[in-house]
């Protein structure tokens, strides 16, 4: 692996990193979602890094995607069956 | 205080393990014996570009036939747990908030996009990096965004049904008929191969795509669906 791509690699791991403690610390609920779906982000741009393209199609379809959306659709359920 | 210095601990020791893991790691200079023979017979054997695709699909394709097989029954007993508290037939759509008019519009413009990339991803899965188990996922989130814009509409859950009944049987079924014409089961050699890097060969992995794809969207549509039909009694 060539220094860049150890660099980039780096920069990308203390981000997933980053993310992570915010998701982790975070007093609102829609941020610690945002953030947990911006580390499965960043594992799929790391999967390109490291050559694997195919497993970073899965982590941001499913990952990134679908698990994002699900997160925001049950919080969204959860807030209408409260002000019922 | 306890429970601080335990979590403390375990995480220390969850990185000792990771360094223990990564500090003697050498990256391999050559492929080992499995790959090598993978990498050199990926043109002859089953045609496809992509050889992660040729692997999953065709030599590693009853792994594959298991994962949609853990996935159909997770969406099964999804859907088991959930059918106690459906909502009742008259209150569909009752009560709703409306979505915003951002997302309503947006999704109008995107869900064909997405379906059409899924649909892209699922055909040229051995040509380049996807195939069916990704394209489905895609399919699934198009789907999703149109759950999240219109929370009253209704998805036939029947049609979702047959769709994934129908490529579940006859994705055995090419399977069946890869040990019955070609080397084994799954072998994509029960089509011919055609020209190597066209659309329309490396065999059956097209046909195995599309119904992988159609099966993982079915089945992950199928759980999203069940989530968004309860009501809390």
């Amino acid at each position: 692996m060539s220094t860049l791509m150890l660099g980039l690699g780096l920069v990308i791991a203390l981000a997933m990193v980053g993310a992570a403690v915010v998701a982790l610390v975070t007093r609102s609920t829609v941020t610690a979602v945002l953030a947990a779906g911006l580390v499965s982000l960043f594992a799929s741009v790391f999967f390109v890094v490291l050559a694997a393209p195919d497993v970073a199609m899965t982590e941001a379809a499913i990952g990134s995607g679908l698990t994002t959306f699900l997160f925001f659709f049950v919080m969204g359920r959860i807030r209408r069956e409260g002000e019922k | 205080m306890i429970r601080k210095v335990v979590i403390g601990l375990m995480v220390a020791l969850l990185g000792v393990a990771f360094w223990t893991l990564t500090s003697g790691y050498v990256p391999d200079a050559e492929l080992n014996r499995t790959a090598a023979y993978y990498a050199a017979n990926a043109e002859s054997e089953v045609g496809a570009p992509n050889i992660v695709t040729g692997i999953i699909v065709t030599w590693r394709g009853l792994d594959t036939l298991g994962e949609v097989t853990v996935l159909f029954l997770t969406s099964a007993i999804i859907a088991l747990v959930l059918s106690q508290s459906k909502t009742p037939k008259g209150a569909s759509g009752a009560g709703l908030l409306p979505s915003g008019e951002l997302l309503v519009t947006g999704a109008r413009m995107l869900a064909p996009l997405i379906a059409l990339f899924g649909a892209y991803v699922i055909m040229n899965g051995h040509l380049t990096p996807g195939g069916g188990f990704q394209g489905g996922a895609i399919l699934a989130s198009g789907v999703l965004l149109s759950l999240l814009a219109e929370p009253s509409r209704r998805f036939g859950h029947t049609v979702i049904a047959r769709i994934e009944s129908f490529s579940g049987t006859f994705y055995v079924l090419v399977g069946l008929a890869g040990m019955a014409y070609a080397g084994g089961f799954l072998d994509n050699g029960i089509l011919p191969l055609g020209r190597f890097g066209t659309m329309l060969s490396a065999g059956a992995i097209p046909l195995i795509s599309i119904l992988i794809g159609l099966k993982v969207g079915a089945e992950f549509s199928s759980i999203l669906e069940s989530l968004h039909e309860t009501e809390d009694a």
